[in-house]
């Protein structure tokens, strides 16, 4: 019985994940059917970094410490710009809840978590094309990136995990409020709280202290945190690394599991 | 454990053994009761209707069937599987096809069925050889490679019943899947309903309010009107009640006290008009 018990939790493991590659790789397969979305989305982050940045670094305005303002806002704007794909991404489940495709998967016996999931990775499939294109910036512009491999490979997993929890949280918005309208407003409203509520374009230090506790509570700050310790040369972590990691893998397991609690009631 | 045995043995004694039992079913949506107590039993290899205009409760009763709606009261069974306590297992020997369009347009037809027979568990070295006999079975072969947005209507239809027969589901849920088809495309996907039900043995439990469809398909139908079954039986023997020459509409109508109407509400219409843009 016993180790019947362990066969079943075992292969439930196995299933959870491979439902919830599928889910991935439908995503995947729409990308590479259609990627220009790909392109358009590589502009607004090239414009906060080549004038606002620019503007910024000349201007000496904000205190960064021993890194260039440049360098300092450079991993800022990639988790901007991952954030920004990410709070946008819960209107799919509306337009597949309009179109029956929501109705088709949820007969489906994958767990309900899985299609949350990987709905959710789907979002850091994208996140990993913004991560190439702040790199390709960042070395055009000279700041000073870190080329260590496993630092590299840190920088795509904080950009697929910051995408995976913002997009959830936007999926449970998308299942609250149930219509497009509504959740475009939404969506406006919540992403430059979240944005500037964070350490991503100038340091918490400079805070008023109200907001200084409120960007403790952003999990925009965290993803930022770690960004930058693993980005940029020279550049320490100040909440440390694990805690970075903790902090945004528990807000992404709370998140997912609310989320596949409120998705089946999406359609009725 | 216990209760599953139980039912099992249940269904050796009874003859046939119905597939299909509800017991009671009842849906409210606050003060609107959109399903009735629907009781009924559906056999094996059965091909069984559920006719009535649009609001007649056919979806709902479809939605509590496939577990994406819990029921207010009541309860049902497949094959065995009750849909209160055993959910994820009904999932499993169960077929949908939404009335609304459920394949995904940016996907090619072959993309849209591999996907699904990844998420019905279907072992990885018969993947391919079965995407492919769907395709085959429901004359899609020749386009599988293309977007299923560059489908017609019927084509997309086909692609769906394709997704939901992979796993060979004991039985199928077809939510209207005729409407805002030609009568071409319709012909054609008739076709290939019966003989899904012929080569595989699938019951197919399908909801239309187009009486003709009912007529050419269904060995019996449930008539629904206002949540409520108003007649159920063979649709001979429904039609004989009536008079001779009675059509399935003349049953409609003698039995719901209700003249047929191509209205319905708002959103019945622009729903409908939806599906038949998309497919169109």
């Amino acid at each position: 019985m016993q180790h019947l018990r362990l066969r079943y939790a075992l292969w439930s493991v196995y299933d959870f994940v491979a439902k919830t590659m599928t889910i991935a790789e439908l995503e995947a397969r729409k990308l590479h059917h259609d990627p220009t979305e790909l392109v358009t989305r590589a502009v607004q982050p090239a414009l906060w970094i080549l004038i606002f940045g620019e503007v910024l670094a000349h201007a000496q305005a904000i205190p960064t410490g021993n890194l260039p303002y440049l360098d300092f806002m450079v991993p800022g704007i990639l988790a901007q710009s991952v954030l920004f794909v990410a709070i946008f991404y819960g209107i799919a489940v509306i337009w597949e809840r309009d179109l029956g495709i929501l109705h088709k998967l949820l007969v489906s016996p994958a767990p309900r978590a899985a299609l949350v999931l990987g709905k959710a990775l789907s979002a850091g499939e994208r996140g990993l094309v913004q991560c190439a294109i702040i790199y390709f910036l960042g070395l055009a512009l000279g700041v000073r990136l870190n080329p260590n491999f496993f630092a590299i490979l840190g920088v795509l997993l904080i950009a697929v995990l910051g995408a995976a929890l913002f997009s959830t949280f936007s999926l449970i918005i998308a299942c609250v409020v149930k219509t497009r309208e509504r959740f475009m407003g939404i969506g406006q409203i919540l992403t430059m709280p979240l944005f500037f509520a964070s350490n991503a374009i100038y340091p918490i230090a400079i805070m008023p202290q109200w907001l200084k506790y409120v960007s403790e509570f952003n999990p925009l700050t965290y993803q930022v945190d770690a960004l930058r310790s693993l980005m940029i040369e020279g550049s320490a972590s100040v909440y440390g690394l694990g805690f970075d990691l903790a902090a945004m893998l528990v807000g992404t397991a709370i998140l997912v599991v609310i989320c596949a609690h409120l998705y089946p009631k999406t359609i009725n | 454990m216990m209760s599953l045995e139980a039912r099992a043995v249940r269904h050796e004694e009874s003859e046939p053994a119905s597939v299909l039992e509800t017991q009671s079913l009842t849906r409210r949506f606050g003060s609107l009761i959109a399903v009735d107590n629907f009781t009924v039993q559906v056999k094996g290899g059965e091909m069984f209707g559920l006719v009535g205009p649009n609001g007649a409760g056919k979806s709902t009763v479809i939605k509590m069937l496939t577990t994406l709606l819990p029921p207010s009261s009541g309860n049902a069974s497949i094959a065995g599987y009750d849909i209160l306590n055993h959910a994820p297992d009904v999932r499993r020997v169960i077929g949908y096809v939404p009335q609304l369009l459920s394949a995904d347009g940016s996907l090619t037809g072959y993309e849209n069925l591999l996907i699904f027979a990844k998420l019905y568990n279907l072992p990885r070295n018969e993947r391919k050889e079965r995407v492919q006999e769907a395709l085959d079975f429901m004359g899609l072969a020749e386009v599988a490679d293309n977007l299923a947005k560059t489908y017609s209507g019927g084509m997309i239809r086909r692609l769906e019943i394709a997704q939901s027969m992979l796993h060979r589901p004991k039985v199928l849920f077809l939510d209207e899947p005729t409407v805002g088809l030609d009568p071409i495309a319709r012909t054609t996907v008739w076709e290939h309903i019966e003989k899904l039900r012929d080569n595989y043995g699938t019951t197919i439990l399908l909801t239309t309010h187009y009486m003709e469809e009912a007529d050419a398909l269904c060995t019996r139908v449930a008539v629904m009107h206002l949540g409520k079954v108003v007649a159920i039986g063979t649709t001979t023997a429904l039609k004989e009640s009536v008079g001779p020459n009675a059509t399935l509409n003349d049953v409609f109508v003698h039995y719901a006290g209700y003249e047929l109407e191509s209205g319905g509400s708002f959103r019945d219409v622009s729903r409908t008009r939806r599906v038949a843009q998309r497919l169109g």
